[in-house]
């Protein structure tokens, strides 16, 4: 059973069960069982992991043998939290969409994403990645342009073009790279052993850099998000936020940095702050958006531009941070999008200025909301503060600068976040909203496993923190500018 | 005993959780009950901890022990832990939360009696106190940090508390960001803390900065921040304009929230570290200055006020000016001792209004009210006390503690002593201002409200009559030596002056020159007492409607300086237009305009292309999944 390749394999035949099923409403239990089994197959992982810095349940075997491509996986301390995150979200996701009519494809479209991302997520072998990365593209590009809202064939044009620029790039960096290793294999240790000349280092560091900073996305390369997420459903845009854009991060951290070390020291502080600008930019355009999910869209361009920023700052605390908060983002960023969703079921709006006082009428929805929002805005004793706490604490050792500016999130994140909660719950009920019902059902208990973790991660973080904390050290000694 | 020290936030959390899931379930009574019952037995528990710090410190001990509860984070070499600290300064800390706690929630009994929302009122009130006293617990910074945000977010929940008014709802988004502001503040001392000490425990911190030279510059940093994130939470200039709008919260919170404890933070925080600023000479001046300058601009202010609980908050904001002033002249005891004496009469005066505003159907103006000395001669009796004390008339408890702010300040600087001096003349002025309009004269409401007047319930005037006994009484606890006192409190508390005692020599006064500054101020306050009964008594001047010609000092007083409006223009609008400008221009214009060219560009190229999709998706599916086999299996079957 400690065979890595079976989480891989049951999501692709998840999918393939799923594609064939008759019913929505069938789909829907197969799909939440499966993602459950996928689960209780991680936890048994994440059982037997040892936390030290070794990669453990390694796959590999050779693929194209001819162009030297091998077929290499396995788990560190790295890349299991966000394999827990990925595996942890699609029941949530799956279950948040119970209350609604979703086709059955769907549901397949996700299953075979998440197989991608996890490819992404355990990848050893850069041609792995890369086909991790398009396979997780791929279905996400369906799930927006097929139930996606508005001008959605438009907003997904951009979408695909920003990614497939950010993809190609990718692929460019990846064969030069490959050409270069004295085997011409596409092997993470080959990589990583390489001595680039430092002329290659500035255009690969790019090459990486604007791929990824694409896929999380990092100021100026984030125009695509806003439209996406607001356009996309629900559900796809809780694929994306919650799950997709740590692709992004995570290859920062494991194909960018430790492969492109002189690139790295020579541009990343203008990356690093390309990423403070981003917070504080996103944030004050967050101040006032119309739409909920174009503000909770901004808002996570600054959160996750300060995940970026802490990886930047290569030392323990910003990458350990990194790791965590990208774990919390995904859980309350699929909070703030589901609370969104349930509004919009009850009132057809997300629309702050047609929404109001709908406290009065779901008590038991305000006190959800309130939970993930100071999750979202990093009050102690929820997971978001641990995570700002490092990485701010991160950047503080480079420059009290960056920290000061970074820290603004702090005050920006309460200033949007509490309009978003006033402008939805508090004030007067509108007259047509008078017979709105409170949370039930399926959407409590969506909503009750969130808080629950946001809650037990900020109370205790140490278990998820000691998962990466020998990987990551010896990630930062490994790699010498 | 001692070991249980963890039972005390526990136990007003655990009331926060069973009220909060049962609100809609439970009856008054056991809402009531839990919520009560919860801070009692914190409060109970809290004494026996006390007794056992002073018997220690009676015994000439430190009295100063750790509490290892968990480790919380943990990341390289750093770690943090979860751990609690009982001395002398957090033993009459948890005296003070849970004490006052307990009679604010009694009070709230009577007083949310027939709120629709009683259960959450119950539930944000444990809640508050839970995290204050983590507040005042915790052995490190990050804890204390922990509380202090987590009290903001009371607060925040409590201002708005009745959500349904927009006004109310906007108070308490302003009270929340202008505290995020200084707690941006806190964090990035903590950083700076780490940096220079590798740790956030006070024990470790302190001992470490004693060796380090007065003036330093890193402890400058440290404390500027510090004092930043203070003046957030205790309002004092630049971030005070959130306090006077908190009033929106039902007045209990007023009284628990924005007199008696949360607002002390910054006190509590910057005596904790006051080894940090006594090494800190420049920022000591900035905090003398920003308090007394505090102090008399909210006095200004508070003369022309109408509403009873903007007096009160304006004065609140004020006396936590004198703490400030206090403490950057290095009267660390003498500003704790004003904390506890407010604490006290504060707490009444706010109860005292509330019991006022329930007996008018919630009418605040002080304008409508007037000859309530019959109606409510507990309310009254007890508000009367309170406001002598005060106005710093002797011998009540509120004249010692300010004399002893005042008695520093002199020595410090006569100038800053007169600046204060002015200040509680202004004090003395409006507190009776207050008190006169309020329960002397004719009563100037409406029919209706003049047949409903009416003495609060016993629940309510029972926390009023203890109040005012301590407020009474409250100043023997730190009788100066010129008056044959013993300096009890600043003896009990030594323990955590050691480090600042140590380098600095303790200030003597002369009893001669003392003499004189109490009888000056004690007989300044009574003339101004004297005039206002003059002004409002005698000759039953009633401030004038809102319409009315007014003078331009007048006018400067009563719009709160427009500061407000200052800040709305200075920052509220620049940011708005900013953030357009961000979104329309550079994002939508800039950016997009840019890629949506790529785009149409493309889209153009792609209409005969796009003719061979068919858009079944279920053959996208398998496509994708039989493209993956294939290339899977192209890879194993060459093996």
């Amino acid at each position: 059973m400690n065979n890595l390749f079976i989480l891989l394999l049951l999501p692709v035949a998840s999918a393939i069960l799923l594609a064939f099923a008759k019913s929505s409403s069938t789909a829907k239990w197969i799909a939440f069982v499966l993602s459950l089994v996928q689960v209780a197959l991680t936890i048994t992982f994440l059982c037997a992991f040892v936390p030290d810095a070794s990669v453990q349940f390694e796959q590999s075997f050779a693929w194209i043998s001819s162009l030297n491509i091998r077929f290499h996986i396995g788990l560190d301390g790295i890349s299991l939290p966000l394999v827990l995150l990925t595996n942890g979200l699609f029941p949530l996701i799956i279950l948040s969409t119970f209350t609604k009519e979703v086709k059955h494809s769907f549901y397949a479209l996700a299953s075979f994403m998440q197989a991608g991302l996890l490819l992404v997520f355990m990848a050893l072998d850069a041609f792995t990645f890369y086909v991790g990365w398009e396979a997780a593209l791929i279905p996400i590009y369906f799930i927006c342009a097929l139930w996606g809202e508005g001008d959605r064939i438009k907003v997904n044009l951009k979408f695909f073009i920003y990614t497939f620029f950010g993809s190609l790039l990718m692929l460019v960096a990846i064969l030069y790279l490959a050409q270069q290793t004295p085997n011409k294999d596409f092997e993470w240790t080959s990589f990583v052993a390489l001595d680039l000349s430092d002329y290659a280092q500035r255009w690969l560091f790019w090459a990486f850099f604007i791929a990824f900073a694409i896929k999380i996305p990092v100021f100026p390369f984030h125009t695509w998000q806003p439209d996406t997420y607001t356009n996309a459903p629900t559900a796809g845009t809780m694929l994306l936020a919650g799950v997709m854009l740590k692709m992004g991060t995570f290859g920062v951290i494991r194909w960018l940095i430790p492969v492109i070390p002189f690139g790295t020291s020579t541009y990343g502080n203008v990356a690093l702050i390309l990423c403070i600008i981003g917070i504080v930019y996103a944030s004050i355009i967050a101040f006032k958006q119309k739409h909920g999910k174009r503000l909770i869209a901004y808002s996570s361009i600054a959160h996750v531009g300060l995940i970026t920023a802490g990886i930047f700052a290569w030392n323990q605390e910003g990458l350990q941070g990194a790791l965590l908060q990208m774990v919390n983002h995904g859980i309350s960023v699929v909070g703030l999008f589901l609370v969104l969703d349930i509004i919009k079921s009850r009132t057809s709006t997300n629309t702050l200025s047609e929404l109001g006082g709908l406290a009065s009428q779901m008590p038991k929805l305000a006190v959800f909301f309130v939970i993930i929002m100071m999750g979202a805005v990093g009050l102690p004793l929820t997971n978001g503060f641990i995570g700002e706490f490092l990485l701010l604490k991160s950047l503080y050792s480079l420059n009290i600068w960056y920290a000061a500016f970074a820290g603004l999130t702090l005050i920006f994140g309460a200033v949007y976040m509490l309009r978003l909660f006033q402008k939805a719950m508090l004030g007067t009920l509108d007259n047509n909203y008078v017979n709105v019902t409170d949370v039930r059902g399926v959407e409590v208990l969506v909503l009750l496993i969130v808080s629950a973790l946001i809650i037990a991660l900020g109370l205790f973080p140490n278990g998820l923190l000691k998962l990466s904390e020998a990987s990551v050290m010896q990630l930062i000694q490994s790699v010498k500018f | 005993m001692m070991e249980l020290i963890w039972l005390i936030p526990l136990i007003p959390l655990l009331g926060f959780i069973i009220n909060g899931l049962g609100q809609y379930n439970f009856s008054r009574f056991v809402i009531g009950l839990i919520g009560c019952g919860t801070v009692l037995c914190a409060f109970l528990l809290s004494c026996g901890l006390f007794g056992q710090v002073l018997q220690a410190r009676n015994a000439g001990e430190d009295a100063t022990t750790v509490f290892h509860l968990f480790e919380w984070i943990s990341v390289g070499g750093f770690t943090l832990s979860f751990s609690f600290l009982l001395d002398p300064l957090s033993a009459i800390m948890l005296l003070i939360v849970t004490g006052i706690g307990f009679l604010i929630h009694l009070y709230s009994y009577s007083y949310m009696h027939e709120d629709e929302s009683f259960g959450r009122f119950f539930s944000y009130l444990n809640l508050f106190i839970f995290f204050m006293l983590l507040l005042v617990l915790g052995s490190n910074y990050l804890i204390m940090f922990i509380g202090w945000e987590g009290v903001g977010l009371c607060s925040y929940l409590l201002i708005g508390f009745w959500y349904k008014n927009t006004s109310y709802a906007n108070a308490a988004k302003k009270a929340f960001v202008m505290n995020r502001i200084g707690d941006l503040g806190f964090l990035i001392a903590v950083f700076a803390i780490i940096a220079t000490f590798g740790t956030l425990e006070y024990a470790e911190v302190f001992s470490k900065a004693s060796q380090f030279p007065i003036g330093d510059a890193t402890l400058l940093l440290i404390t500027l921040l510090l004092f930043v994130a203070a003046t957030g939470k205790s309002a004092q200039i630049p971030l005070f304009t959130w306090l006077p709008d908190a009033m929106a919260g039902p007045t209990p919170v007023s009284a628990l929230i924005h007199a008696a404890t949360m607002v002390t933070a910054g006190i509590y925080m910057v005596i904790r570290s006051n080894i940090l600023f006594t090494l800190s000479p420049l920022t000591m001046q900035i905090i003398a200055g920003i308090g007394v300058a505090t102090a008399l601009i909210a006095a200004f202010i508070a003369v022309t006020q109408n509403d009873i609980k903007k007096v009160l908050a304006y004065s609140t904001v004020s006396q936590l000016g004198y703490m400030f002033l206090g403490l950057g002249v290095g009267a660390f005891t003498g500003a704790f001792f004003h904390v506890l004496t407010h604490a006290f009469f504060k707490a009444l005066l706010f109860l005292g209004a509330g019991s006022v505003i329930h007996a008018m159907h919630h009418e605040q103006d002080m304008r409508s009210m007037g000859g309530l000395k019959k109606y409510l001669p507990i309310t009254y009796g007890t508000m009367l006390l309170g406001t002598i004390a005060i106005a710093g008339i002797p011998p009540f408890s509120g004249f010692f503690s300010k004399d002893e702010i005042l008695a520093y300040t002199f020595h410090s600087s006569p100038i800053l002593w007169g600046l204060g001096f002015v200040g509680a003349l202004f004090t003395a002025f409006y507190m009776f201002r207050m008190l006169f309009l309020t329960f002397y004269g004719k009563f100037r409401g409406t029919e209706e409200q003049a047949h409903h007047l009416h003495e609060s319930p016993v629940q309510m005037t029972l926390p009023l009559i203890v109040l005012a006994v301590l407020s009474v009484v409250g100043g023997v606890i730190n009788l100066p030596s010129a008056l044959g006192g013993g300096h009890w409190l600043a003896n009990f508390l030594s323990p955590i002056f050691s480090y600042t005692n140590a380098r600095i020599p303790e200030v003597h006064l002369d009893h001669s020159t003392e003499y004189i500054l109490m009888a000056v101020s004690a007989l300044a306050a009574i003339v101004m007492a004297v005039i206002a009964y003059q002004k409002y008594v005698k000759k039953a001047d009633v401030p004038q409607a809102d319409s009315a010609e007014q003078g331009s000092l007048y006018k400067l007083s009563y719009n709160k300086l427009y500061i407000d409006e200052l800040y709305a223009a200075l920052f509220v609008k620049s940011l708005n237009s900013l953030s357009k400008f961000f979104y329309k221009v550079v994002d939508k214009a800039g950016i997009d305009g840019l890629v949506n060219g790529v785009a149409d560009l493309i889209s153009a190229s792609g209409r005969g292309i796009r003719q061979l999709q068919s858009g079944y998706v279920g053959f996208y599916i398998i496509m994708m999944v039989l493209g993956v086999a294939a290339i899977l299996l192209y890879g194993l079957l060459n093996v």
